[in-house]
């Protein structure tokens, strides 16, 4: 198939259209026996003129023929250690360490050291166990807000919580991030995992004061920090959560 | 963690039954099939190529049950954590065998304590146990997939977190999963799969990217997905994200694109809300996309441009037919004709590396011609007319479609019809005349009709090149008969 050569530059060359040619339709046109009529033609999802086009997807999915991006290799390092207090591990490729530090170190509790998968579920967490702002608001008002990303409802209680994620959004009933806040004495020494559960080798200190649940504003000695507190540093400088995700955690 | 290396999906066949590495050729009747049945239904695999290390096996044996039981004994409750996650890492080598996959599954607490280990805080044991469930999600069987519902409302709570090999791992299960079970559907879709990949598609990894946009592409390929899930997604970010991924630029990932212009393809062609897409731009941005491929094509000899350019012509074909796009302003982009040459450009490459995908590409040219007399001229001005003869011995699909959009031009009147004539045209009309196909027969007829209607001295060379014969070869002919009637009257009398 032969293209005219000005064609290729007309591609690099600017936007434009050209002067459409007067239109001027004669009625025998479309006079029987003939019946063209031009117009654009929609094909819905099963049509089988996209089979061709399907199949190669497919085979594309499949990787049998060519993968349309090139992979890297993973880059391997001199080995290293986890540079955050306590934390005794070594690595030799950065990926792994980010999960490591995603995993472990990324969203942490300033209070009590819990663990958790995202700022998100961190956020609530100290807010609902560490905040005791939130204990009095919730006496008055639903506080308690759904862990679904993008269900804006709340409840009363942890506990209507959990039933409307069961019910609603089909949550298992022990889902392990949205475990109801025990009472502690300064004695108990319950590791932040769950009941039944085994901990999972987290060496990590329970904050051990009893977060005031009544609702005692005069003289109240329990530090009502700010949700975010600014003293909190991995040895990295680092915003709590890393919401931003410019901030780079591959060096180390 | 993953190899990346080029070779890390394998490739492996999962529909209609075919096992193992097969030629393309085969393999493609097999998907042709499944199609037609409507099971086409693929998966994507990650496992790492890493060499084993000394002392194991290297072949992945099958395991049984108290071999399972104990690496998830193992697994749990070991005290070293090199042995732990050995463990899993040897009960994933086995779940590569179905049957092992099967005996998982029945032991009773097996899920529950490899969701157990999935959850725990020892990042290295998390990965291999999501990797565990990786290759359960990869089963044939929708028992296995169901099985893994107790993991699914942590695979989308991993995927606001923020390491970006893990959440990966968790978007290929998730899609995998998904294409296997509308029992798995069912629940995700409450679970908050919608805004929890709308969270998610915000990330800079390419890598989660082309992962989310597998993952999505699955979900919306399912049977109810015009009804139950593509209008949570429109009513979500999702489409203004997903065009973002295949705007044209030094930004643009041709892995994560290929995925992302399928997604909106499944959208389009379920036209459940297509005027919003064009709200969004789609039009605008395909349409620059188409450019930026063609100039693609030309530079590289590299293929694998055709699986984006494939599904950027199907969601423009499709959204060109929607009313909207006379309204809100698409058609201002649409004029540039620039479009028209890009899409030469790529039906010359498809002519020369993927002939099946040509009427994709003279779709579009249909849709872009039929009622823009703009277009049509752009066609004449810069000399397309014999280059889209030159694909009528293509198939008899092609020769229709071509001499469709001909009718297109020619049905504008006298000021097309001159630029049509003389020219290669009526000597390829003369040649399609004697096809047997009586599509394409029809279809000449109709454009003869429109040339001598427009072109009368078109007519006395007709007659001098035997035109009436090769009218008279199918005057028998049902579909055709009154038609080449009409026209022997025609010729006769002018």
């Amino acid at each position: 198939m032969q293209l005219p050569p000005a064609l290729c530059a007309r591609l690099a060359a600017g936007p434009g259209a050209a002067e459409p040619l007067p239109v001027e339709r004669d009625p025998a046109a479309g006079a029987a026996p003939f019946h063209f009529v031009a117009r654009p033609v929609r094909f819905p999802r099963e049509h089988q003129f996209f089979e061709d086009g399907d199949v190669q997807r497919h085979l594309y999915l499949q990787d049998v023929i060519m993968q349309v991006a090139d992979v890297p290799e993973k880059p391997r390092v001199p080995a290293f250690a986890c540079q955050v207090a306590g934390c005794c591990q070594v690595f030799d490729a950065l990926d792994d360490y980010e999960h490591h530090y995603h995993t472990l170190h990324g969203n942490v509790c300033s209070f009590c050291k819990r663990a958790f998968p995202s700022g998100h579920l961190l956020d609530a967490h100290i807010l609902e166990w560490h905040d005791s702002l939130f204990q009095i608001l919730s006496e008055r008002q639903d506080m308690y807000q759904c862990l679904v990303e993008g269900c804006t409802e709340k409840f009363k209680t942890s506990r209507d919580r959990k039933d409307h994620m069961v019910r609603m959004h089909l949550y298992p009933a022990d889902f392990r991030f949205d475990k109801p806040k025990k009472s502690r004495s300064p004695a108990s020494a319950e590791a932040p995992g769950d009941s039944g559960e085994r901990s999972e080798g987290e060496a990590m200190e329970i904050c051990s004061e009893p977060v005031a649940a009544s609702p005692a504003p005069a003289g109240e000695r329990r530090i009502c920090r700010h949700r975010i507190p600014s003293t909190i540093c991995f040895g990295q400088g680092a915003a709590r959560g890393f919401k931003s995700n410019k901030k780079k955690t591959k060096q180390c | 963690m993953w190899s990346r290396r080029q070779g890390r999906l394998r490739p492996t066949v999962w529909s209609a039954g075919v096992y193992g590495g097969s030629e393309p050729r085969v393999l493609g009747c097999a998907l042709r099939k499944a199609r037609r049945e409507q099971q086409l239904v693929s998966k994507r695999l990650l496992r790492d190529d890493a060499p084993e290390e000394a002392g194991e096996g290297c072949v992945a044996a099958i395991l049984g049950e108290t071999e399972v039981q104990q690496f998830l004994r193992q697994a749990q409750q070991g005290t070293e954590e090199k042995e732990r996650e050995g463990a899993l890492v040897s009960l994933r080598r086995g779940l590569q065998h179905p049957e092992t996959q099967q005996t998982f599954i029945r032991l009773e607490g097996s899920m529950r304590t490899l969701v157990g280990l999935l959850t725990s805080n020892q990042a290295l044991l998390q990965l291999e146990a999501a990797r565990c469930l990786h290759e359960l999600s990869h089963s044939e069987q929708s028992t296995v997939a169901e099985a893994c519902l107790p993991a699914t409302s942590y695979l989308l709570t991993y995927l606001s977190g923020h390491s970006s090999d893990f959440i990966e791992l968790c978007l290929y299960t998730l899609g995998n999963l998904i294409v296997e079970s509308e029992a798995v559907r069912r629940q995700l879709l409450p679970q908050g799969i919608v805004p929890a990949l709308a969270a998610c598609i915000q990330s800079p990894h390419v890598a989660v990217l082309e992962a989310l946009g597998y993952a999505l592409s699955q979900l919306l390929q399912a049977e109810e997905a015009p009804e139950k899930i593509i209008p949570s997604i429109l009513a979500s970010t999702l489409p203004q994200h997903m065009l973002q991924m295949l705007q044209p630029g030094p930004k643009l990932n041709p892995g994560v694109a290929v995925e992302f212009a399928w997604c909106l393809h499944y959208i389009i062609c379920s036209q459940v809300s297509n005027p919003l897409l064009i709200g969004h731009g789609a039009l605008s941005t395909l349409g620059l996309l188409l450019l930026d491929l063609a100039g693609a094509v030309q530079k590289t000899e590299d293929a694998g441009l055709e699986l984006l350019a494939c599904p950027v012509l199907r969601c423009l074909s499709n959204l060109l037919t929607e009313a909207a796009v006379e309204t809100v302003g698409g058609q201002m982009q649409l004029r540039d004709e620039r479009v028209v040459a890009a899409l030469f450009i790529l039906l010359q490459f498809f002519f020369q590396k993927q002939p099946s995908l040509l009427p994709e590409g003279l779709w579009l040219l249909n849709n872009l011609t039929a009622n823009s007399p703009s277009f049509c001229t752009s066609l004449l001005s810069l000399d397309l007319i014999e280059p889209l003869l030159q694909l009528l011995p293509v198939s008899n699909v092609v020769s229709v479609m071509v001499l469709t959009v001909l009718c297109n031009i020619a049905e504008k009147g006298p000021a097309y019809c001159q630029r049509l004539w003389p020219g290669p045209l009526l000597p390829a009309l003369l040649h399609t005349l004697a096809f047997s196909d009586t599509e394409v027969v029809g279809q000449s007829l109709e454009l003869l009709h429109l040339l001598f209607l427009y072109q009368p001295e078109a007519v006395q060379v007709f007659l001098q090149q035997s035109g009436l014969q090769a009218l008279e070869r199918h005057q028998e002919e049902a579909q055709l008969q009154d038609r080449v009637y009409a026209l022997q009257q025609t010729a006769l009398q002018g």
